[in-house]
């Protein structure tokens, strides 16, 4: 390395500083350290996995759906997961990786994704539960990424923070319809309360003093929060939410503590967690054999289509040559695309 | 100048990989949100063709009616400025604030000026 490259590169990571500094953001053809490229490939590579990975627990109930609305939100909600993968893959590529890279990464397993998705969905209030506390913990978690120093994903969390809301809510009907239903579903409810509970507050990543990243990543201003105050302001909102739906959260700790201003909760169980992380979770090798079977099974669908797309385009090359020398007028042709910037 | 290409062309690869191109090219989504307003950047996607590109974009970006009118663009069409010599390139306006209305204040208090 040259001594002018070393004082191009103090110049760049200088003005890169200057932008994180005064809160700006940095765009795709900023100059940027690597670790701050290499880190966000990761997380936002992960996040879009995370809802890729997601649609399968809730995709689980689409065709056992209780009604013919629920049956057409639950499909929407699922749509919506994709592209909020789509977002966030999009986002991604402006860092470099392409999109084949993550779909190899993930369908060979080399790839990291949410380990609440992992967990089975047995019973419709499932679906509930996944609403209110899955989805609620994600957009806690999502609200401050709209913020995130990097251009490209905090634009994309802003559209999936706007989708999100109704992801929520409408778990949260599903809850309350099955509490004012009869013993057999209030019990059905609760059981899904306590089943997702705890994994919902693992979303956020493990405790201050053993999430090692985290200083980097906030100095970076990628994270705005820490994961065990992200984590607290949850549990504050379920909370008042708890009562109103008439469900008990599995925890005989949980208590405000007004002298700490905090919640004191029991000691979070990361063993299932790590576990689940480490690909032993009960639902990993299936979430990932889905993942690839579809990906596989959908490859004549990509490849049917480039070709189509190859064929019309040789024949409108072929056309427009013809029609010069013929002078055949164009209303013949039928084409349903206008061009240009109308 | 730079050209955003395919995906990787001057973004530059952290995988250490190299260059690699997609199966199906990057399309650049812009949509009208109602009569009135300019088409504005949503996001890209992937397509084999202009045609699935646009119906790819009305199934990602326009979902709650966002829009009224989609433009697809190939990444690789676009032409990009510069950040790195964003000093000299936009470097015109610097110093010549007598182009705001705020700049004239001797007017000031008179009505409808």
């Amino acid at each position: 390395m040259t001594t002018e490259m070393l004082i191009d590169e103090a110049d760049a990571q200088a003005a890169f500083d200057a932008i994180i500094e005064a809160d700006s953001r940095i765009e795709p053809r900023d100059w940027m350290p690597a670790a701050y490229r290499k880190t966000l490939i990761r997380q936002i590579s992960q996040h879009a996995h995370s809802e890729i990975i997601g649609m399968q627990p809730e995709g689980n109930w689409i065709t056992r759906a209780p009604s013919l609305k629920r049956k057409a939100i639950l499909m929407a909600k699922v749509q919506d997961e994709a592209g909020h993968g789509l977002y966030l893959y999009s986002a991604a590529q402006t860092l470099g990786i392409t999109r084949d890279e993550m779909t190899e990464q993930l369908i060979e397993g080399r790839a990291r994704y949410s380990s609440i998705f992992n967990s089975p969905t047995p019973t419709w209030a499932d679906m509930g539960a996944i609403g209110w506390l899955v989805d609620g913990a994600a957009i806690c978690n999502q609200v401050p990424l709209c913020r995130a120093s990097y251009g490209p994903y905090g634009r994309a969390m802003v559209r999936i923070c706007k989708e999100e809301s109704f992801h929520q809510r409408q778990g949260f009907e599903i809850l309350l319809t099955l509490m004012q239903g009869s013993p057999a579903q209030r019990e059905m409810a609760q059981d899904a309360v306590d089943r997702w509970y705890w994994p919902s507050l693992m979303m956020f990543g493990p405790p201050d003093d053993e999430s090692p990243n985290s200083a980097q990543s906030m100095a970076w201003k990628i994270k705005r929060f820490s994961n065990d105050d992200l984590r607290q302001r949850f549990i504050g909102m379920l909370v008042p939410q708890a009562e109103v739906l008439g469900v008990t959260l599995p925890d005989p700790e949980l208590r405000w503590d007004a002298a700490a201003q905090r919640w004191h909760t029991s000691e979070i169980d990361w063993t299932e967690f790590h576990e689940v992380l480490a690909g032993r979770g009960p639902m990993n090798v299936e979430r990932i054999r889905n993942r690839r079977n579809a990906h596989e099974d959908g490859a004549w669908v990509r490849e049917a289509a480039t070709e189509y797309a190859r064929k019309q385009a040789e024949r409108e090359a072929a056309w427009s040559l013809s029609s010069e020398t013929r002078s055949l007028s164009s209303e013949t042709r039928s084409l349903s695309l206008s061009k240009g910037a109308a | 100048m730079t050209t955003p290409g395919g995906s990787t062309a001057s973004t530059g690869s952290a995988t250490g990989e190299g260059e690699r191109r997609e199966a199906w090219p990057l399309w650049e989504v812009f949509v009208r949100a109602g009569r009135g307003l300019s088409h504005v950047h949503a996001g890209s996607l992937h397509a084999p063709d202009a045609e699935f590109a646009l119906r790819n974009a009305r199934d990602l970006y326009t979902r709650r009616g966002e829009g009224t009118s989609i433009w697809v663009v190939p990444a690789d069409a676009i032409t990009t400025s510069d950040p790195g010599s964003k000093g000299a390139f936009f470097e015109s306006p610097a110093g010549k604030n007598y182009r705001h209305a705020s700049y004239y204040t001797a007017s000031e208090g008179v009505p409808h000026l």
